[in-house]
């Protein structure tokens, strides 16, 4: 039972991270220019089957990953020069209706590009078996490759969060978050800025999903799923807030994940079996949306309101 | 935006493509055409979803991204009044609409506390507990979805007949936008209309403005709901594919190609969407390119949608 705890509580703190680098783009995104783009989970979409083809290509699973992340974010460049600028002043619903239009191109797009099947992306070789420890004098296995997710992941996140908290670039970005206009007055240029921010959120979402390629299957539609767990981290944490963005994905990673393997487990020993294996499933599914509407509930500006 | 004030053509005109709307049927049965009374049916349903869309987002102005949530419910409704034995209309479509009203009215209840952005996202997150929820429970189908084996009977009247079901959904669609039309110049209309425009006079001028929009965002609910209803019978199948956000997504793109808080804007997107789906398709494959870039070029070059095109609003 510690076993399985500690190996779901691990899944968890992976899973998070990984939200983590795909809620810092769409945070700050969304809290300076207040832009909602629906779009970003494509953006980790692309990245993942760019980074998938460059892989094959070079056959080095390293290679494809630096690849994969230039080439996404040259495309987060071109996107945001052509067609993001044009939507920041626009109400909330045109952003919606275009980063929605987006989304059908995408992933139609990929689908006459790589064609409908998932594409294989293998993890790098020396990492593909499981590492051993001793835990409480037992044997205690968990896969080489995530312990490298959760490492990359610590990484750069602690990087991020040293950038944005304590850099100038970081204050700047801060300012923006906090007040636009005040930001522009004091002789920012936060349009330049607005740009450099989007084109590393796509890298990081192209950085996600090559990460977690090996463990899930890239495929057109893997974007959807994640970006609304995506939105649901940065509405917990606070739009804007990258402190939020990184409690709210651990929170969202571990509940969710958490959830999933425990609660059926949980729920037969209250109720009977039958009642638990139709709740089970359910519940676990939609833990993370009850505790966002809880906390909206009770903190309609998320847990780090970054306009305080 | 400005309140809605009916052109003076749209009268006749409505009257007029209903009364072409009621020969339909017929015509296409004389061109050996039947097969599109299906598809008419189906625009026709569409129709009314984007219409109650078109209440909650052009006249009550919330941007609900949760709307597939009331539409599925409706389906739901449809497909387990089946499994219990009920079967006529007049009694399951008024309880598709009560369903998917409390549904909408509980979640009204607590997204209608936030407020912009946050407002998109937690009516987005209720609709993806929905969909949890219906994917699995394995007594409604689970990820199949519930079958309808039959038709529902309209006062005892088979709908087997597509003819017949084209009929129910074209009246349907006919009332609904009637009272909507008295409703947006009633008192109602006006009320929520100036709450969009400017939520905080309303609430200075003692208008109990929250219990204006739940009204609003309710009966949008219901009214989505009693057009799942129709299309599970239509298609035989209340699908989760009809809760999954995308089809929020879908009626959304629907409203705003129409043309957000004209009275006709659902019902001009739904037609204008569905045709192009149905003309792409045959020539293009890959249609969602077209699509995509269609809608981004509404959104950059005709911001106001197509009804905004023809009518003008009263300013």
């Amino acid at each position: 039972m510690t076993q399985l705890i500690l190996e779901q509580a691990l899944n968890g703190l992976q899973f998070g991270l990984m939200l983590f680098l795909l809620a810092a783009g769409l945070t700050l995104v969304f809290g300076i220019m207040d832009c909602i783009n629906l779009a970003h989970g494509s953006l980790y979409m692309v990245g993942a089957y760019f980074v998938a083809a460059a892989a094959q290509a070079a056959d080095s699973f390293w290679l494809g990953l630096g690849a994969g992340v230039a080439g996404t974010a040259l495309l987060g460049l071109l996107l945001e020069l052509s067609l993001f600028r044009r939507l920041y002043q626009r109400d909330h619903l045109a952003q919606v209706l275009a980063t929605f239009a987006l989304i059908l191109i995408a992933n139609e797009a990929v689908r006459v590009i790589w064609g409908p099947a998932s594409l294989l992306l293998n993890p790098p070789e020396a990492l593909a078996g499981p590492v051993e420890f001793a835990l409480f004098g037992e044997p205690f296995f968990y896969p080489a490759y995530r312990l490298l997710i959760i490492a990359v992941g610590l990484a750069v996140g602690g990087l991020l969060y040293l950038l944005v908290a304590r850099s100038r670039v970081g204050m700047w970005v801060r300012a923006g978050a906090a007040n636009r206009e005040m930001t522009e007055a004091l002789g920012i240029n936060v349009r330049a800025l607005f740009t450099a921010v989007f084109v590393f959120g796509a890298a990081l979402c192209a950085l996600a999903g090559g990460l977690l390629g090996p463990l899930l299957a890239v495929q057109v539609g893997m974007g959807e799923s994640v970006l609304i767990l995506a939105f649901v981290v940065i509405i917990i944490g606070g739009i804007g807030s990258i402190r939020g963005a990184l409690v709210g994905a651990l929170i969202v990673g571990s509940v969710d994940t958490l959830g999933r393997a425990l609660l059926p487990t949980l729920l037969r020993a209250l109720l009977p079996a039958d009642a638990a294996a139709t709740l089970g499933p359910a519940l676990a599914s939609i833990l993370i949306y009850l505790l966002m509407a809880g906390i909206l509930f009770f903190k309609p500006q998320g847990l780090f309101p970054a306009r305080a | 935006m400005a309140f809605y004030r009916p052109a003076s053509w749209q009268k006749p005109l409505a009257v007029f493509t209903l009364t072409l709307l009621l020969a339909l049927p017929t015509l296409l049965q004389a061109l050996d055409q039947s097969f599109y009374t299906g598809f008419a049916t189906r625009v026709l349903i569409f129709a009314l979803a984007a219409t109650s869309l078109n209440l909650v987002l052009g006249f009550g102005g919330m941007v609900s991204l949760g709307h597939a949530a009331f539409f599925g419910a409706g389906a739901y409704v449809a497909a387990i009044c089946q499994q219990a034995g009920l079967g006529e209309a007049l009694l399951v479509l008024p309880l598709a609409m009560l369903g998917a009203g409390l549904l909408a009215l509980a979640v009204g209840a607590i997204s209608l506390r936030t407020r912009g952005v946050y407002f998109i996202m937690i009516t987005l997150a209720f609709a993806q507990m929905v969909y949890y929820l219906f994917i699995s429970a394995r007594a409604w189908g689970g990820d199949d979805g519930l079958p309808l084996y039959e038709r529902l009977r309209f006062a005892g009247v088979s709908l087997a007949d597509d003819a017949a079901l084209y009929y129910l959904a074209l009246g349907a669609l006919a009332v609904t936008m009637l009272l909507l039309g008295r409703l947006a110049e009633a008192r109602f209309g006006r009320t929520i209309q100036a709450i969009r425009e400017n939520e905080t006079r309303m609430e200075a001028l003692g208008y109990p403005v929250f219990r204006h929009r739940l009204v609003c965002f309710a009966l949008g609910g219901a009214l989505a709901g009693l057009a799942g209803a129709l299309l599970a019978n239509l298609t035989g199948l209340a699908s989760p594919a009809l809760l999954q956000w995308t089809q929020s997504g879908t009626l959304l793109v629907m409203v705003i190609i129409g043309g957000v808080g004209y009275l006709y804007g659902g019902v001009v997107g739904a037609v204008v969407l569905l045709l192009l789906e149905e003309l792409l398709l045959g020539v293009f494959a890959h249609w969602h390119i077209a699509l995509g870039l269609l809608l981004l070029a509404v959104v950059l070059f005709a911001p106001k949608g197509v009804a905004a095109l023809f009518g003008k609003r009263h300013d």
